[in-house]
């Protein structure tokens, strides 16, 4: 009866492991990675040699000590007629295995020792970059250079809950990754803004804590040009599996034309974003940008048609942030977010426009800073 | 002198004023063994919705934010709540029948330290139903998610956590007591079984570190509503600190997890061998090492916070020597073994399931050790799957094979062997199912505590899942199996219930009667 009930449970297991592949064996799916990756990175290898050291330490014990056990369960049964001796106690075998685990273990701590040494060899990095962690995205800040960036999740919420198709790159893809140059010492600065993160490229072997209010190090250096994908691994919020790590391993040159475009970039953010607007100027913006995107619903004069009537509404004579919230992220189905299509800059500007035209004079001024601290404060 | 215990023919009122006031440590024990598998199921609950919602990349059926509540509890209520107060009940039961002992040194207090405990757990559950819901920063509530940025609920918790603590410290110093001055004339302390011997060890832990972790939670509590910072950089203090001292306490923490199932694994492996334990005072000696061990390593489980190198060799180490006593152990059962005459009933198998499936969880603890090689393991599932190996096929696996063991004992009842058999299959099926495959999703690169992930995971997590409804469906079995054997069992009344089982505890009739050793018994 219970052998049966036994075999008859263990096909089932078959049956389930069966099931379970046959959904997943979709077309393209590799067969799911059992080990830690080798990765392309001195530390990683390190770890990777010393994991496998350990672990074919461990299975060589683990079959003497488990197939000694087993037969001792098959040979001394009772009902293959065993008789208990009563013998409890052997000084020497007991000596035996404390002495032999313990000179295993010293064996053990030299490799050990070795590959720790290599994951602190922080000195003499080429580039340092600073890794923030927030809630929840990773900010790269380029020191020395003036590059700074944030670096977000790119997987649609629709993915995540199932409205839409998950893509290939599902929670594993960013807008801005981190570019860095092949064959260069990194040097990663880690810190938090907020609560503790954890920042991981399991193919560099790098993962240390970012932690508010202190820094810690580590380095990678790579001579394999490539896409490496990473992970948030201390518990941050409820944005902790949201917030993946995705660098770009590029050729010097490309990685010098990255970098140049990059400071073009933040030149020209800082000259429009970082700028003080005067009230005329953003009127003149505002109307240019009012025209080219609003006008089509609001009107021209701001008196309405397919959308509300901006004159004399609630939303352009009331509170200023309330109004950038309106076009930032849209009202309910009809008003589009212009997040993605409007600059802080041309943001601002119309925000400007809407409460200080046609009549409407709240005369306040909305300058682009308003707004990118706007964004951050969501 | 003598009374028997109320029953439901006295009337409710009676009957419930028993159990609320009774100072029997027999009672006190049933008590928190019902206390403890009510928690195990509701922590079970938790993680089966945990699995469900990781069946598959996406979110289905929860989102994050409860996500997190989810594995924060599971692991609270499991730690505190399951197992801890089963083998506190394991230890009234027993440790009075096992050294000779009328009762508990402290009857009064053992039944206070019984019943504060479900009102920390009312308290800590009830977060769940309030605003900004429960506590969402892992078991390991590290500041300052669990400071700044945790919920106004976590107040509650740190209430909870206080009571919890109380009653251990409780628990403890009346075991410690009792050990210590009621042991039976001849009852020496070499003499005494290995269950007791594990929990006095046990009981000198949870005095040392249960104070810790008050301090912890009460630095918290000042931190977040009385203007201090002591883990708040920004007013000179350290979030670091918070894990230091966490760790001083959860270290430890997990050998008075493991010890007293070290205990229960000492007493049935040598009944069902037939054959006495090989190397007791080896036993007690490596019990006391590992014991000793437990607070000098605790910072292994930070090394990618950025400690000095001297600091993260040393922990490294210090962890690795623990597999030394931990060695020991495992080699005393299995010579213990040897040349015995084994049968196979159900406390058996649970024993040497513990014995492999805790080995295995050695050897990735071993690998863990390993600074190196941790920064690639660490909060990833194969940590997940490394706890749990210790944890569940340790603790839990032990604490079945107790109640199977005992429950005859104390109830004058057989279990039914096919059943018991039955539930450790899936039990122990499912288990590896569940865990074993966590390691792959580890070292493939799956963080802990994801609500969701990328779909080179998904084939694991299904896998996990599976196996995870299985472990949970066999925890039902056990309960009916349990109320079975009470309701409709088939009586026994030999005292020694199993042929070849040793101690003071087997020498009183069957079932146990309500006062047991009211004149001490000479041991040899």
């Amino acid at each position: 009866m219970l052998k049966r009930a036994q075999a008859l449970f263990l096909s089932s297991l078959g049956v389930i492991f069966a099931l379970v592949y046959a959904g997943n064996a979709s077309a393209d799916s590799a067969p799911s990675q059992l080990n830690m990756p080798q990765g392309v990175t001195e530390v990683s290898q390190a770890a990777y040699d010393i994991h496998m050291i350990m672990m074919w330490i461990c299975t060589v014990i683990g079959i003497a000590v488990f197939g000694f056990m087993f037969y001792v369960m098959y040979a001394h049964r009772k009902s293959r007629g065993a008789v208990a001796e009563n013998f409890h106690e052997n000084v020497l075998v007991e000596l035996l295995w404390t002495i032999v685990p313990a000179v295993i273990l010293i064996v053990m701590a030299i490799p050990a020792t070795s590959a720790l040494l290599k994951v602190y060899d922080t000195e003499n990095a080429d580039i340092d970059i600073q890794v923030t962690g927030y809630q929840w995205n990773w900010q790269y800040e380029y020191l020395g250079e003036g590059v700074k960036f944030m670096s977000n999740l790119r997987t649609s919420n629709d993915e995540i809950q199932g409205k839409e198709p998950k893509g290939e790159h599902y929670l594993r893809e960013v807008d801005n990754p981190l570019v860095l140059p092949v064959g260069k010492k990194v040097r990663f600065l880690i810190t938090g803004n907020d609560v503790i993160h954890s920042w991981w490229v399991p193919d560099f072997g790098v993962k240390r804590d970012a932690i508010p209010g202190l820094f810690t190090s580590a380095w990678a250096k790579t001579d394999k040009v490539g896409t490496y994908v990473g992970e948030c691994t201390e518990l941050c919020g409820k944005g902790h599996a949201f917030m993946p790590v995705v660098v770009e391993v590029k050729e010097q040159a490309e990685y010098d034309q990255w970098l140049a475009d990059k400071k073009a970039a933040a030149a020209e953010y800082a000259s429009t974003i970082g700028k003080e607007w005067s009230f005329d100027e953003l009127m003149v913006k505002g109307e240019e940008v009012y025209n080219r995107s609003c006008a089509g619903c609001h009107g021209v004069n701001g008196e309405g048609g397919y959308g509300p009537a901006l004159k004399d509404s609630a939303v352009a004579l009331g509170a200023a942030d309330v109004h950038i919230s309106a076009v930032v992220d849209g009202i309910g189905v009809l008003m589009p977010s212009f997040d993605a299509q409007l600059s802080e800059v041309e943001i601002a500007a119309v925000v400007h426009y809407e409460r200080n035209a046609w009549g409407n004079d709240v005369g306040d001024i909305t300058q682009p800073i308003d707004v990118v601290n706007y964004k951050q404060g969501k | 002198m003598a009374h028997g215990p109320a029953t439901l023919a006295d009337g409710w009122v009676k009957y419930a004023s028993r159990w609320l006031f009774t100072t029997n440590h027999k009672d006190i024990g049933t008590l928190y063994l019902w206390f403890s598998f009510a928690m195990f199921i509701l922590g079970g609950a938790f993680a089966m919705i945990i699995r469900a919602e990781l069946f598959q990349p996406g979110m289905q059926l929860i989102q994050p934010e409860f996500f997190n509540q989810m594995t924060t509890m599971h692991g609270l209520v499991m730690v505190f709540g399951a197992i801890m107060p089963a083998f506190v009940g394991l230890a009234n039961w027993l440790i009075p029948m096992m050294i000779g002992a009328p009762d508990m040194a402290l009857p009064r207090m053992n039944n206070l330290s019984f019943w504060i405990l479900p009102f920390a757990f009312a308290i800590l559950v009830a977060t769940l139903f309030m605003e900004g819901g429960g506590p969402n920063f892992g078991w390991t509530f590290y500041a300052p998610l669990s400071t700044t940025y945790a919920p106004d609920t976590v107040n509650y918790f740190i209430f909870g956590v206080h009571i919890m603590g109380a009653s251990s410290i409780m628990g403890s110093i009346n075991i410690i007591a009792t050990v210590m001055n009621m042991r039976a004339p001849g009852m020496t302390y070499m003499k005494m079984p290995m269950f007791v011997w594990t929990w006095l060890i046990t009981a000198f832990l949870l005095v040392a570190v249960m104070p810790v972790l008050a301090g912890a939670v009460t630095m918290m509590l000042m931190d977040i509503n009385f203007g201090t910072s002591f883990f708040d950089a920004a007013g000179g203090g350290d979030p670091v600190l918070f894990q230091h001292v966490f760790w001083f306490f959860g270290h430890p923490e997990v050998y008075i997890i493991i010890l007293p199932a070290f205990g229960v694994v000492s007493q049935i492996i040598p009944t069902f061998s037939r054959k006495p334990l090989f190397g007791y005072s080896s036993m007690v000696y490596a019990t006391a090492s590992i014991a000793f061990m437990s607070f000098i390593v605790w910072a292994h489980h930070m090394f990618t916070v950025g400690m000095p190198i001297a600091g993260e060799l040393y922990f490294m180490y210090a962890t690795m020597l623990i597999a030394v006593p931990t060695g020991v152990k495992v080699f005393n059962w299995i010579t213990t073994m040897y040349k015995g005459a084994l049968t196979f009933e159900t406390p058996m198998l649970f024993s040497i399931a513990f014995v492999i499936l805790f080995t295995f969880g050695g050897f990735t603890g071993l690998m863990l050790s390993i600074a190196a090689a941790d920064i690639q393991y660490h909060d990833t599932y194969f940590v997940v799957a490394h706890f749990h190996y210790v944890m569940v096929a340790g603790a839990v696996f032990s604490g079945t094979a107790a109640v199977y063991y005992w429950l005859p004992k104390w109830c004058g009842k057989m279990y039914s062997e096919t059943m018991g058999k039955v539930q450790f299959w899936i039990a122990f099926i499912g288990f590896n199912i569940t865990f074993m495959p966590q390691h792959f999703l580890g070292l493939a690169g799956m963080p802990r505590r994801y609500a969701d992930y990328g779909l080179q995971f998904a084939d694991w997590n299904m896998v996990s899942s599976i196996g995870a409804f299985m472990y949970g469906a066999a925890q039902l079995l056990f309960l009916f199996n349990v109320v079975r054997t009470i309701t409709h069992g088939k009586p026994v009344d030999k005292p020694e219930v199993w042929e070849g089982a040793e101690g003071l505890e087997w020498t009183v009739p069957t079932p146990a009667p309500y006062h047991t050793f009211e004149k001490p018994p000479q041991v040899k």
